[in-house]
């Protein structure tokens, strides 16, 4: 078990938005959480990040990960398309919870980010500025980022929203492999759901309550995936 | 020429000196506020700051020891209504600073009345420093350069992406009072030679002009730093020379330098083009 949450519920004043959350994973599994906007998919992972405390229930981890050695790949914010930064800069800045009280980034912090920057394909533009990447590449330099902050568990916010379809692809690819070879954790939320039943072990799927959780399997012979997946075969 | 017969008076070295670290130290966590969309926090401080000096006079009290203290209580009231929803970021500066302002005029016309010392204060003099505020001035200063380039890999991430920093557990609440702790130091200290109306153009303009052509982070934040020294330097000169206040000056150059440094960035983006 590297997480798991027991009966946990968000609330912002006082209302729950997020109830009866029961699952838990383990090392290597791929989990999707899908839902439609407004069920709770944010707040999870708020949650689950240790951003927002739950309004009752526990979240627990195991395997020696720590709360902060979550690798994350939010949603961008408007604020970062014209930040002057180079793409090695961004990536480094995913070693900051291996500084403890170090002030500075020392030559493995740099070696583990060239490392990450090469395995995303990303090497060759380490020197440009992140805000004169293709949409693509962003969310590569900042999967590259997550992936030095972590590793075991990575917890990505709808990493393909915006991109164009070979990209979305190559994404997807990218976050498989980085499962399979590196046996890291993926958490990953989703508006995608045929894509997620592709991809993913375990499906979550959330209402302002648990759905379901189990395996993709089982969810794609559910009478929800069957609604939700309105007839399609995957 | 000029500099040479401005540095033969010591309260000219004094200000040089001073406005060189303060101008370091504005363009430098002016990249910071500029990037996290803070610019006119820094324009509040200096209006609270102008309140303080004034009710400081009055009372025969030493002004940078009032300001300083004040402004800075000043800085953390405004980072935390700005994260409250009742009042947003922006109108709780407004508020706060006009506030100041008023009560800092009343104070005035009650006890000296407006006078040339209230002109310094709106726009700045290359008179104002007395040697004891001079020599707290340098080490205050000191301290934020210090403080800036010990906690640089945090405040970058802090600044590029609040909430990734937060979940791999970097206190970014902390690091923003850091932010807001040295804008408040600096505020106060350039206010007597920029004047409270002007002070928060150090911050801005500086960090705005190195990123019309530099590409990365630490290229911007060097590239600020330089550039605000040498149109210090040359507004105080300027100064000098017409006797017009070093406020507006040191600012007049700062236009000038943004608008070279605009150029320079269209010019470099067409040439990359073809």
């Amino acid at each position: 078990m590297i997480l798991q949450c027991e009966n946990v519920s968000f609330a912002y004043d006082g209302v729950n938005v997020l109830e009866g959350v029961d699952f838990s994973l383990n090392a290597g599994d791929y989990l999707c959480v899908v839902g439609e906007n407004g069920s709770g998919k944010s707040t999870l992972i708020k949650g689950l990040l240790g951003l927002k405390a739950p309004q009752s229930g526990r979240i627990l981890t195991g395997d020696g990960l720590k709360p902060t050695e979550i690798g994350y790949l939010p949603q961008q914010t408007e604020l970062q398309k014209d930040f002057p930064a180079s793409v090695r800069e961004v990536v480094l800045s995913g070693r900051l919870n291996s500084l403890g009280k170090r002030l500075f980034y020392s030559a493995e912090d740099k070696k583990a980010a060239a490392k990450n920057m090469e395995r995303m394909g990303i090497d060759e533009i380490a020197g440009k500025c992140y805000q004169e990447l293709s949409g693509g590449q962003q969310q590569r330099v900042l999967l590259a980022r997550a992936m030095c902050a972590t590793k075991k568990m990575l917890l990505l916010d709808e990493p393909v929203t915006g991109l164009d379809p070979v990209a979305q692809n190559e994404m997807y690819n990218l976050i498989k492999l980085i499962n399979l070879c590196d046996g890291i954790t993926v958490i990953m939320v989703s508006h995608d759901i045929h894509e997620a039943v592709r991809y993913a072990t375990h499906i979550l799927h959330l209402g302002n309550r648990q759905l379901f959780f189990g395996s993709a399997a089982d969810y794609k012979q559910s009478d929800m995936a069957r609604r939700f997946l309105g007839g399609c075969r995957t | 020429m000029i500099l040479a017969e401005m540095l033969s008076y010591p309260f000219l070295v004094r200000a040089l000196v001073v406005g060189v670290l303060v101008s370091l130290c504005s363009a430098l966590l002016g990249v910071s506020l500029v990037l996290k969309r803070y610019s006119m926090i820094g324009d509040g401080l200096s209006h609270v700051g102008f309140g303080a000096l004034a009710v400081a006079t009055a009372f025969n009290a030493a002004p940078l020891a009032v300001a300083v203290p004040v402004v800075i209580a000043a800085a953390f009231l405004l980072l935390r209504v700005s994260r409250s929803s009742a009042i947003k970021g922006d109108a709780a500066i407004a508020m706060i600073s006009s506030g100041a302002l008023a009560i800092g005029v009343i104070v005035i016309s009650l006890t000296t009345g407006m006078n040339t010392d209230v002109s310094n204060y709106m726009f700045g003099s290359i008179l104002a420093l007395s040697s004891a505020d001079a020599r707290l001035s340098v080490a205050l200063s000191a301290a934020v350069l210090l403080l800036f380039v010990l906690f640089y890999p945090r405040i970058f991430a802090v600044t590029f992406d609040e909430t990734f920093a937060k979940a791999t557990g970097t206190r970014a609440g902390l690091y923003n009072m850091l932010i807001a702790l040295l804008t408040a130091v600096t505020v106060v200290l350039g206010m007597r030679m920029m004047g409270a109306l002007l002070i928060s153009s150090l911050i801005i303009f500086p960090p705005l002009s190195a990123m019309r052509v530099c590409r990365n982070f630490r290229a911007v934040v060097l590239t600020s730093a330089v550039t605000a020294v040498i149109c210090f330097v040359l507004g105080m000169a300027a100064s000098y020379a017409w006797e017009i206040p070093s406020g507006p000056a040191v600012v007049a150059v700062n236009i000038v330098a943004f608008g070279a440094f605009a150029l320079a960035g269209r010019l470099k983006r067409v040439s990359n083009i073809h």
